[in-house]
């Protein structure tokens, strides 16, 4: 299969055609612009429509009302940008519509800087918009794997109707990697909800998020929950990396957890027995992974380019059964493969 | 015996959620009498905004989305330019179009998005009960305007038609009212217009209706019509602000 040299967020991109993506809507903001910068040039001669919107806020909106008509959509933006699009996901999600929303993060909070970082995993996992519900979560590590997530997040999307978020961040967007894509896909699947004209053969659909009744707005929230579960018990994904003899555990995602394993392999030769958790979905939380990647060490190190978030899922999935130490580098700087073994040796020695 | 008057198919035969007295009922109507004659509900996605017409998706016929408040024009652009062969409306209040959603109004029509807005303008936030909106007249008595909306300090109300017809997108726009039973008339003619703008691709049509709010204003249903007429329509004057088929007219 031909592979390519590319950079993270044109592969996103191109990975986004090949899974049969037929509308794209964005607004340029640093570190994630190449993906409409090559939508723009691809799209239009694909028979796809690229459109750059007046605001986030009228991106995501213009990518409710994609979706609700039932063609497959993306947008794509980084943190403060996502911020912006808060309501539109909410309602997204309220009115049960698929998308996908790629989020290349850099440091905040406020404008913060457009350096990588990890600093939204609260914002995706926890409280991507107001009220009751979640949005799936998958946090690549690799440009391919970017491909790769790209093409099931659309899938996944459809399946459930639910929001999916690809977090990924500044450093994962702008290297280059070599790449293999899927044939473009060419069947996708019917969605006789949509709102795209009735043509007099059915009754008229709705898409809508309000429900004035309480018990008809608890129904249906509770209906979105028993999805949740079944992707909780079918969908969570994690990676472990020399785990089986594993003292301590160093669990990172992403970018981080690509410089984690380097650490953990600098640790494997000073004769730590080191191992590496990478939770591929953030949300839902690989809790089984995790508790079997972590049976046999003392310790856990939870490593982020934030102050640490992910490390709360961490406690809460190991249920507090062992110490978890965190190390984390914030603002933009990328923690450097010694700073972790430093972190390894520390939290490892002591148990 | 002859039927002279019915109700339009493409309006559900459902009990209307809106005060006594209220001309939302007209408008859809209107609407509907359009969608009706020139055969397009089966091809119509309609959206509905945030405010008094929030549960409108249950009173046209055609498939519908309730949109997120003020982002129905950016909703309509994802429907419209996923399927650019339908017919696509956006129905909107004044707080909706006018104040939040204001961004979404003037780049759909600077963008030409070949779309319909039926706007319709009440002069108060009508669902939340009655506070001061973009086109709140100066001197006007809200909930949040007790002493009188006083220009030095909540500024000038929006006249939205006026301002829209400086843009190079926008194919139609017409104020009108539903006061009267010329008005009404006059109100049909221009959604049929803006329909068959969408048709023939002429880009953005937004007719805005001046409309009544009883319950909010305090007054009786023909009160209400005698303020819209007194003091709406000197204020925001009927009439077509833009219309780029008069242009092409003319130039032939």
């Amino acid at each position: 299969m031909e592979r390519n040299l590319m950079k993270g967020n044109e592969a996103i991109a191109e990975a986004a055609l090949r899974t049969g993506c037929k509308c794209f809507f964005g607004y340029p903001i640093t570190p994630q612009t190449e993906i409409s910068a090559y939508l723009s040039k691809k799209m239009p001669k694909e028979g796809g429509v690229f459109l750059q919107a007046e605001s986030e806020i009228a991106a995501i909106n213009m990518v409710l009302g994609a979706s609700a008509s039932g063609v497959r959509v993306m947008t794509s933006s980084s943190s403060p940008g996502i911020s912006l699009k808060a309501e539109g996901i909410s309602y997204i999600a309220g009115s049960d519509l698929p998308c996908v929303i790629i989020n290349v993060q850099r440091g905040g909070p406020g404008l913060g800087g457009i350096q990588p970082s990890q600093a939204d995993y609260w914002q995706a996992t926890k409280a991507i918009g107001h009220g009751d519900f979640h949005v799936l979560v998958y946090a690549p590590c690799s440009v391919q794997e970017m491909v790769d997530t790209v093409t099931k997040a659309f899938d996944m999307a459809d399946s459930y109707r639910m929001p999916v978020i690809i977090l990924a961040d500044g450093l994962l967007g702008q290297m280059m990697e070599p790449v293999t894509f899927p044939e473009k896909k060419t069947e996708l699947p019917e969605k006789p909800w949509a709102t795209n004209g009735h043509g007099n053969k059915r009754k008229h659909n709705i898409i809508n998020s309000l429900y004035l009744q309480p018990d008809a707005l608890e129904n249906s929230v509770k209906n979105r929950f028993e999805r949740y579960e079944e992707l909780k018990a079918n969908h969570a994904q994690a990676e472990a990396y020399l785990y089986e003899d594993a003292d301590i555990i160093v669990a990172a995602y992403g970018a981080t957890a690509r410089i984690a394993k380097s650490a953990v392999n600098l640790a494997r030769e000073s004769g730590i027995k080191a191992g590496l958790f990478r939770p591929v979905t953030l949300w839902p939380f690989p809790v089984k992974e995790i508790n079997e990647a972590c049976k046999n060490a003392h310790t856990v190190l939870c490593c982020e380019m934030s102050m640490g978030q992910m490390i709360d899922d961490v406690k809460l999935a190991l249920n507090c059964s062992k110490p978890v130490g965190f190390f984390g580098r914030t603002g933009g700087i990328i923690p450097k493969p010694s700073e972790i073994l430093e972190e390894i040796k520390k939290t490892g020695g002591n148990a | 015996m002859a039927v002279v008057f019915e109700k339009p198919k493409a309006l559900a035969d459902i009990t209307f959620h809106y005060c006594p007295g209220c001309t939302h009922g007209i408008i859809h109507r209107i609407v509907c009498e359009v969608i009706d004659e020139m055969g397009i509900e089966g091809d119509t996605i309609g959206v509905c905004p945030v405010g008094c017409s929030v549960m409108a998706y249950d009173y046209f016929n055609c498939d519908m989305i309730e949109a997120p408040h003020g982002r129905a024009p950016a909703v309509a652009t994802g429907v419209k330019r996923a399927n650019p062969d339908k017919f696509v409306f956006t129905y909107q209040g004044d707080g909706d179009l006018a104040a939040i959603g204001t961004a979404e109004t003037v780049h759909s029509a600077t963008r030409g998005e070949n779309i319909v807005v039926i706007f319709v303008n009440n002069t108060t936030y009508g669902m939340t009960g009655g506070q001061m909106a973009p086109t709140t007249l100066p001197g006007q008595i809200t909930q949040t305007t007790p002493y009188g909306r006083d220009t030095s300090v909540q500024g000038f109300p929006i006249k939205v038609c006026e301002m829209l017809s400086t843009l190079d997108g926008t194919a139609l726009a017409q104020r009108v009212a539903v006061d009267s039973v010329p008005h009404v008339r006059e109100a049909k003619k221009a959604v049929r217009k803006a329909f068959e703008n969408q048709k023939n691709k002429l880009g953005f049509s937004i007719v805005e209706v001046l409309s009544t709010c009883p319950t909010n204003w305090g007054m009786s249903p023909v009160d209400s019509l005698k303020r819209l007429k007194e003091e709406m329509i000197p204020y925001y004057p009927l009439g077509v602000y833009k219309d780029k088929t008069a242009k092409e007219d003319n130039q032939q």
